[in-house]
């Protein structure tokens, strides 16, 4: 690159934080795709500039508190879909096999979740969408969790869902529902053939019509181009869900993207700078990969650079690192967990 | 005795995939007796993993997770 060019770069990355402060500090409008995209093009040495903006950026909009969740796989392996990150599916040869949790099982895994200072508890199944055996154990599942006294919000990811299916689930009290749109509506082919972007769109818009809080992110990493990250930023924001969980891919054994390199940990903070700030008032939740992508320092870092969620304990077939480790990481930033009383 | 990540015995090879930090987070799959895939069920705090001919192992005893 010549000097001119580098004065040049530098002027243009002065400016997209520049006209950030101004768009999304001041007046708590998101970045457009472009701006998203120079952003995660911004070099590493305005990489502390870039998080320092977006932890403003959360602090203005969403406040200081961290919602904890947990979450469970409720029926795991098995599922007739092909998305190539996904060591669940049955359709690649992962060592991953079918298992049902059991009610006593899911009550113990709700109990351990509220004792770790969680609010959150979400259910989880590998599957399409859910059949009437599915809902039914999710049904029993929360009136057993209820019955032991456990008051835990509780959301649900189960797939696909009918207008039917949605109204049920707002009868047992699910609360939020989880459905990610995993990756840019232009890469999703690549990822997923066997039901498209725009299916998983409609169960979303059922489940807003519906009353349920939203929640829909998904996972970097997977091929996807930065110009992609960026469409896939603004096409979150269209959709303007409560809460954007994110993933880093965890390559998985067996599955089509066994061979990916995991994100580096700079791209992985630039993503979650990037996507505050083109979603200033979403809860932005830490969800899996973090622990192989960014290690305990990254972590800190993403929490100050715009995360203001996370996911404690062990995911759905991956496991995460103690509750207790990411407990003590929120009291040294003097971050307060959000408490029940606050949500209900 | 049989790599639990992979299956393969455990004096083969050097089983590269299966002792880096992503094999880290992954929980038993395979029994490291008979090298049968193990039905595996993570919850928050641990896991369990039954195999069909040699019962079933639990997180309970193992050390956590650290980097
Ligand atoms: S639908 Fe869900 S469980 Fe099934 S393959 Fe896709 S990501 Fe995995
Ligand atoms: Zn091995
Ligand atoms: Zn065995």
């Amino acid at each position: 690159m010549t000097a001119a060019a580098e004065r040049t770069d530098d002027r243009a990355t002065t400016d997209v934080l520049a006209a950030a402060r101004e768009q999304v500090l001041d007046r708590g409008v998101g970045l457009t795709e472009e701006q998203v995209l120079t952003v995660l093009r911004l070099a590493d040495d305005r990489l502390d500039d870039l998080l320092a903006l977006a932890h403003e950026v959360r602090m203005k909009w969403c406040g200081p508190e961290v919602e904890v969740e947990g979450i469970v796989s409720l029926k795991t392996g098995g599922c007739p879909e092909d998305c190539h990150f996904c060591s669940q599916s049955g359709r690649f040869p992962s060592p991953v096999r079918s298992a049902w949790l059991d009610i006593p099982g899911l009550v113990k895994a709700a109990r351990q979740t509220a004792d770790a200072g969680a609010t959150e508890f979400c259910i989880v199944a590998a599957v399409r969408g859910p059949d009437a055996r599915l809902l039914s154990q999710v049904r029993e599942g929360i009136k057993a969790i209820r019955d032991s006294g456990n008051n835990i919000q509780i959301a649900c990811s189960l797939g696909m869902l009918t207008q039917a299916q949605v109204d049920e689930l707002v009868g047992m009290g699910v609360h939020r529902y989880n459905h990610n749109l995993e990756t840019a509506r232009s890469h999703f082919p690549q990822v997923v053939t066997t039901h498209s972007w725009e299916e998983r769109w409609d169960t979303l818009r059922m489940v807003r019509e519906a009353g349920m809080e939203v929640c829909s992110g998904g996972i970097l990493g997977m091929g996807e181009t930065d110009e992609q990250r960026a469409e896939f930023a603004v096409q979150l924001a269209e959709l303007d869900p409560h809460e954007v969980p994110m993933n880093f891919l965890i390559p998985q054994p067996g599955t089509p993207y066994e061979q990916y390199e995991p994100i580096a940990g700079r791209d992985a903070l630039r993503l979650v700078a990037a996507f505050r700030l083109a979603m200033p008032r979403t809860m932005l939740r830490f969800a899996g990969g973090r622990e192989l992508t960014l290690g305990d320092l990254g972590a800190e870092k993403g929490m100050l650079g715009g995360v203001n969620a996370i996911i404690v304990g062990n995911y759905l077939t991956n496991l995460g690192r103690p509750a207790q480790q990411d407990l003590d990481m929120l009291a040294d930033l003097k971050m307060p967990i959000k408490a029940l009383s606050d949500t209900l | 005795m049989f790599c639990v990540h992979c299956g393969l015995p455990e004096a083969e090879g050097d089983h590269p995939s299966c002792r880096g930090a992503r094999a880290a987070l992954e929980p038993p799959r395979f029994c490291p007796e008979c090298a049968r895939r193990m039905v595996v069920q993570v919850i928050p705090s641990g896991w369990s993993a039954r195999c069909s001919r040699h019962g079933e192992t639990t997180s309970a005893g193992v050390p956590a997770l650290t980097d």
